[in-house]
C-alpha cells in the first residue's frame, strides 16, 4: 500500500516538473538533503534561509527621488513581486527588511532608528541611494552623513538615484545574506557587539 | 508702486520717528527703512494702528548677517492690505549679543518666523512665548547660517581632496 501511495506521488511530482520545465516559472531550488519514499530531510537552516529568502516583507523609509525608483521598482515592470517581496510592510514589527531610500536629515534621524529598533529580529536593513549610503551631494549641517551612522546596514546601493534594476540587485543581495544566514547568528556575542556599537540595546 | 506712496509712507513715520530713521532706500522699488534697533516694535505697533497706512499684516521675517560689519539684522516686510503698500524694516543688532523685543503680541504669525531666525542666527527675542529650535535638531550646537560657520558637515571622512582632483 505504502509503497504504491509513494510511487503515486512521485508520478504526480515528476509530472508537475515536466508542467513547470515546459513553462518559464522558476521556483525555489531544493535545498541538499537525503529523500527516500515520503520523506526528504535536511537542514533546519536552509528550510528557514530558503522560506525567508523567497518571502522578505520589505518596509519602504522613502523620503525622496530614491523613493520614486523604489515606486517604479514595485510597479508592473520591474515588479520586485518576482522575488516575493510583493508585500509591503507598513508596521516595523511586521517587517524583515528595512528599505531606507532617500535623505535622512538628522532631525530624522533619531525616527528612522526607533523604526529599526521596532522591527523584530531577524531584519536586514538595505541602504538605497548616495543620500542614504554616505549624505551623498547633500554634505550640509542638516543632513545625516549616512544612515550607518545610526543603525547597522546590510546592503548599500549606489547611484543618485539607482536605477530600478540596482534597487533589485540589492535586494537579491539581501536575499543571498538571508539564505545563507545561520539561524544562530542573532544570538552570537559578535551581532550583539555590532548592535552596541550603534548603542542599540 | 509709485514714488509718491513711498514719500506718503515716509512721511508718516518721521512725524513719530524722525530721529530713529537712519536712513531710507528703495532697491528694486521696495522701500526699505533702516532704523533704530531700539522703538521698533513701537513702530510696527504705530504702522499697525495708524488710521491710513494700517500695516496689519505681516509677510515675513528673518535675520541677515552682515560678518564684515559684525551685525545681524533683523527684517521685517509689511503689508498694508487696504492700501496695497509693502514696506521693509531693517533694524541692525551687536553679532556678539543680538538681542530684541519679540513683535508676536502685534502678529502671532511672527511665533516661527522668530523661532527660525533665533534657529538659525542666534537672535534672541525677548518675550517670545516658546523660543527653541524649530527645523534644526535641539542638539546643534551652532546658528549654522552665521557665516563663520562652515555650510559642510565636519565629520564626513569620504571627502578626500585628491579624489576630487583638488
Amino acid at each position: 500500500m505504502e509503497a504504491e501511495g509513494a510511487g503515486v506521488e512521485r508520478l504526480n511530482r515528476e509530472n508537475m516538473e515536466k508542467t513547470l520545465k515546459s513553462s518559464d516559472i522558476k521556483l525555489a531550488e531544493r535545498p541538499e538533503g537525503y529523500e527516500g519514499a515520503g520523506f526528504f530531510a535536511t537542514q533546519l537552516d536552509k528550510v528557514v534561509g530558503m522560506a525567508r529568502k523567497n518571502s522578505l516583507w520589505p518596509l519602504p523609509f522613502a523620503t525622496s527621488c530614491c523613493g520614486i525608483e523604489f515606486m517604479a521598482t514595485m510597479g508592473a515592470h520591474y515588479d520586485l513581486a518576482r522575488f516575493g517581496s510583493e508585500r509591503m510592510s507598513f508596521s516595523p514589527r511586521q517587517a524583515d527588511l528595512l528599505i531606507v531610500a532617500g535623505t535622512i536629515s538628522k532631525k530624522l534621524g533619531p525616527v528612522l532608528r526607533q523604526v529599526y529598533e521596532q522591527m523584530a529580529e531577524p531584519k536586514w536593513v538595505l541602504s538605497v541611494g548616495a543620500c542614504a549610503s554616505s549624505g551623498g551631494i547633500f554634505d550640509t549641517y542638516s543632513v545625516l552623513q549616512g544612515i550607518d551612522r545610526i543603525i547597522p546596514v546590510d546592503v548599500y546601493v549606489p547611484g543618485c538615484p539607482p536605477r530600478p534594476e540596482q534597487i533589485l540587485d540589492g535586494i537579491l543581495k539581501i536575499q543571498q545574506l538571508v539564505e545563507s544566514e545561520s539561524l544562530r547568528r542573532r544570538d552570537s556575542p559578535e551581532y550583539k557587539a555590532l548592535l552596541n556599537k550603534y548603542g542599540i540595546e | 508702486m509709485s514714488n509718491t506712496n513711498h514719500e506718503q509712507i515716509i512721511g508718516i513715520i518721521q512725524e513719530k520717528f524722525e530721529d530713529e530713521v537712519l536712513s531710507i532706500e528703495a532697491p528694486y522699488d521696495f522701500l526699505t527703512v533702516n532704523f533704530k534697533k531700539d522703538r521698533i516694535v513701537e513702530l510696527i505697533q504705530f504702522l499697525y494702528d495708524h488710521p491710513v497706512a494700517k500695516f496689519q499684516f505681516l509677510t515675513t521675517l528673518c535675520g541677515i548677517h552682515y560678518p564684515d560689519a559684525k551685525q545681524i539684522a533683523v527684517m521685517y516686510q509689511l503689508h498694508s492690505l487696504e492700501n496695497n503698500w509693502r514696506i521693509r524694516l531693517k533694524i541692525y543688532l551687536p553679532e556678539n549679543d543680538p538681542v530684541t523685543p519679540t513683535i508676536t503680541h502685534i502678529f502671532s504669525g511672527a511665533n516661527w518666523m522668530e523661532r527660525e531666525t533665533y534657529d538659525f542666527f542666534g537672535v534672541k527675542f525677548t518675550g517670545h512665548p516658546d523660543l527653541r529650535r524649530i527645523l534644526n535638531v535641539e542638539e546643534m550646537l551652532i546658528f549654522p547660517m552665521r557665516k563663520e560657520y562652515p555650510l559642510e558637515d565636519q565629520t564626513r571622512e569620504d571627502k578626500v581632496d585628491k579624489m576630487f582632483g583638488r
